[in-house]
């Protein structure tokens, strides 16, 4: 009856959590439910149709869902709890989702055309090829969520945070519309040079990675990598492995 | 057969069109009603089938545009031609259906298949004559009013003046004269300035009955706008704001989307509005803002369930709703092939279904019922059987008489009151 491929963790008809003592017990449970809602949030963003424009309805109610989960947790200071959670099972998952994610639409965009959002590739590729970007932001946004928590373990403030999510927020918007050349260079203006060197690092690992991602998943590379810097890189040998399994080299 | 995307009766209920997601559109008449067969009361027929919208490609964003037709209206008849909008995401046609059952016969310069005749050969001049014909329905395109939206057009409306239509996609409405097709005037533009700020969309839009300075449009937060032409060229300012406050015992992360309205429609008497958002349908009073007069629960046990509908993206389903000619019922569909009609008087209300292997043709409808959970009765279904790939998004009532046409994702059904 239900999509298959995401991993559930729906709290239809949870009881009513406030003022009793098993209610107490059960806050975890729903900081559990309400980072999961986060995360199916992000993938429905992310997962767009290649060929025909995404829902502009639809991408703004899943985004300003996001942006109440957001908030919330920044009132809350539940920022800090993410990371007490198993973050090695949650990225696994993340791990799957987008790799159902990235095999949907590479077999969508097999033999179609490529979508213009991709421009923002090219412009900025100069002598990058297109493929090892494609690899490289696809890597970096199975980072992303990963990075989400364990900027909470540099112990910085929730504010930072909220202002990272809100910028890859508003890059989705912006690849949502019509692209000026003038927005592609905003988006630029806010990559540091700790993203070319995660480019050159994939470079040579790249061979038949096909245009298949949705270009939401580039949106998401940036901000990540502003604050990632050590962790991009010492998280290599992660990465290789999730960029083969990625491109099933 | 394509899944139908949209179903509309013309203003006398002799015909029903309906569009699909092939971008074809075809049109039902009624049979006129014979003295010899008195139980068929004036059965719908196929009257002309063609293909409104292909599938095109914008090069610009590499994107495809859908031939799908979002949503088809009629003009009022104002000789024997009828004329009707269609439109997909992006551009609007005119269409002219017309008749032929006679055809000329007897050309000079021609013969009867259509091939030029000799001039040498020609001895005799005479005037054609017009010849009876088997009838032909065809139709052509008059109008096309292309390139004015940059988002998906959701909503067209005809003006009470019949010289004018809006038309309205996530973000601005258009108003068009019929006679011209390069220019629109921008009535309402909730663009936000920078696209990051953006966070609600205009859904559904439609020209009041009879008033033709006056428009309503609702948007994904759950509010109505109504505006009025005549004060300003840009439409940003409304007349009148509907909105009912949150109740913040129902509060949940999912409260904004199912308060997103789907459909707006002005009741025919031109006094009320009716909107649906995910859960329920309400009717508003024009002269009051603050909340709606009436709430009727549509399918209130999907409450429960939010979280897997907004997994498998059910939550963002947009059911339409009508009014019947007297604005006494209020109709819309639900899931598993269910549809719902309210009475506002008697407030009853009952669930039927559309599908053949549940009713027999000319059978009564039989009353369905779904049951929450506990001790499921006979005949009853739970919520958890439900099947949510069969959605009914779209159904039309009769201008005059009950009669209801109900799309059932590829098969149409029309549906009649039971003479005695």
């Amino acid at each position: 009856m239900f999509v298959r491929g995401l991993k559930r963790k729906c709290f239809d008809g949870e009881e009513d959590i406030e003022g009793t003592l098993a209610g107490i017990k059960a806050i975890p449970s729903y900081n559990l439910q309400r980072q999961s809602l986060l995360d199916m949030s992000l993938v429905k963003l992310q997962l767009c149709h290649m060929l025909v424009e995404p829902n502009l309805c639809r991408s703004v109610l899943i985004a300003n869902t996001v942006r109440q989960i957001q908030e919330e947790m920044t009132q809350d200071g539940t920022w800090q709890m993410i990371n007490t959670q198993s973050t090695g099972q949650a990225s696994l998952d993340r791990l799957v989702s987008t790799d159902i994610l990235c095999r949907s639409s590479r077999e969508q965009a097999e033999g179609k055309h490529v979508p213009g959002y991709s421009t923002f590739n090219k412009d900025f590729e100069g002598d990058q090829t297109q493929d090892s970007s494609e690899a490289m932001s696809t890597a970096a946004s199975v980072q992303a969520p990963r990075n989400l928590q364990s900027n909470v373990w540099e112990m910085e403030n929730p504010q930072e945070n909220k202002g990272t999510f809100q910028k890859s927020l508003d890059q989705i918007f912006e690849t949502l519309e019509n692209k000026s050349p003038n927005a592609v260079e905003d988006l630029f203006s806010e990559v540091d040079n700790s993203y070319y060197d995660l480019d050159t690092m994939l470079t040579g690992m790249m061979s038949n990675s096909k245009m298949g991602h949705c270009d939401g998943l580039e949106t998401f590379s940036s901000p990540t990598t502003t604050t990632s810097n050590s962790n991009c890189k010492s998280d290599l040998n992660e990465l290789d492995h999730i960029v083969e399994i990625l491109v099933e080299s | 057969a394509d899944i139908i995307s949209t179903v509309e009766f013309n203003h006398t209920g002799e015909l029903l069109a309906t569009g699909d997601k092939g971008g074809r559109v075809v049109i039902f008449q009624r049979e006129q009603e014979s003295k010899n067969q008195p139980h068929r009361r004036g059965e719908y027929n196929v009257y002309s089938t063609f293909q409104s919208h292909e599938p095109e490609f914008d090069y610009l964003k590499s994107l495809e545009i859908e031939e799908k037709i979002n949503k088809i209206r009629w003009l009022p008849q104002q000789n024997a031609a009828y004329f009707l909008l269609s439109t997909n995401d992006k551009t609007v046609k005119l269409w002219k259906v017309s008749e032929r059952d006679k055809r000329p016969e007897g050309y000079n310069l021609k013969d009867e298949d259509g091939r030029l005749r000799d001039p040498s050969m020609i001895t005799v001049l005479r005037v054609p004559v017009l010849r009876p014909m088997d009838l032909m329905v065809e139709a052509t395109p008059r109008r096309v009013f292309a390139n004015a939206h940059t988002y998906h057009i959701n909503s067209i409306s005809v003006n009470s003046d019949y010289e004018t239509y809006m038309s309205a996609d996530d973000l601005r409405i258009n108003l068009w004269n019929f006679e011209i097709t390069n220019q629109s005037f921008n009535i309402v533009d909730i663009k936000p300035a920078n696209m990051e700020e953006l966070t609600e969309v205009i859904t559904a839009a439609e020209f009041h009955p009879h008033h033709c300075n006056t428009f309503v449009y609702s948007s994904s937060k759950g509010t109505i706008r109504l505006c009025d032409m005549r004060t300003s060229a840009l439409c940003d300012r409304h007349a009148k704001f509907f909105e009912e406050p949150e109740d913040p015992s129902n509060r949940s992360f999912f409260s904004e989307i199912i308060s997103s309205i789907s459909d707006v429609k002005f009741s025919h008497s031109g006094r009320y509005i009716m909107t649906r958002d995910y859960l329920t349908v309400k009717v508003w009073d024009l002269n009051m803002e603050n909340r709606p007069i009436e709430t009727y629960q549509v399918h209130d046990y999907l409450r429960s369930k939010l979280c897997s509908l907004y997994e498998n993206d059910c939550i963002f389903d947009k059911f339409e709703c009508v009014w019947n000619g007297s604005d006494s019922v209020i109709m819309t569909g639900s899931y598993n092939n269910f549809f719902r009609m309210f009475d506002r008087n008697t407030k009853r209300d009952v669930t039927l279904e559309a599908s053949r292997e549940n009713s027999k043709p000319r059978a009564i409808l039989k009353p369905r019922k779904v049951c929450m959970g506990g001790k499921r009765r006979k005949d009853e279904i739970s919520v958890d059987s439900l099947d949510f790939s069969k959605k009914i998004l779209h159904t039309a009532w009769h201008p005059s008489e009950n009669i209801i046409a109900v799309a059932a994702t590829n098969n149409l059904y029309i549906f009649q009151d039971k003479v005695n």
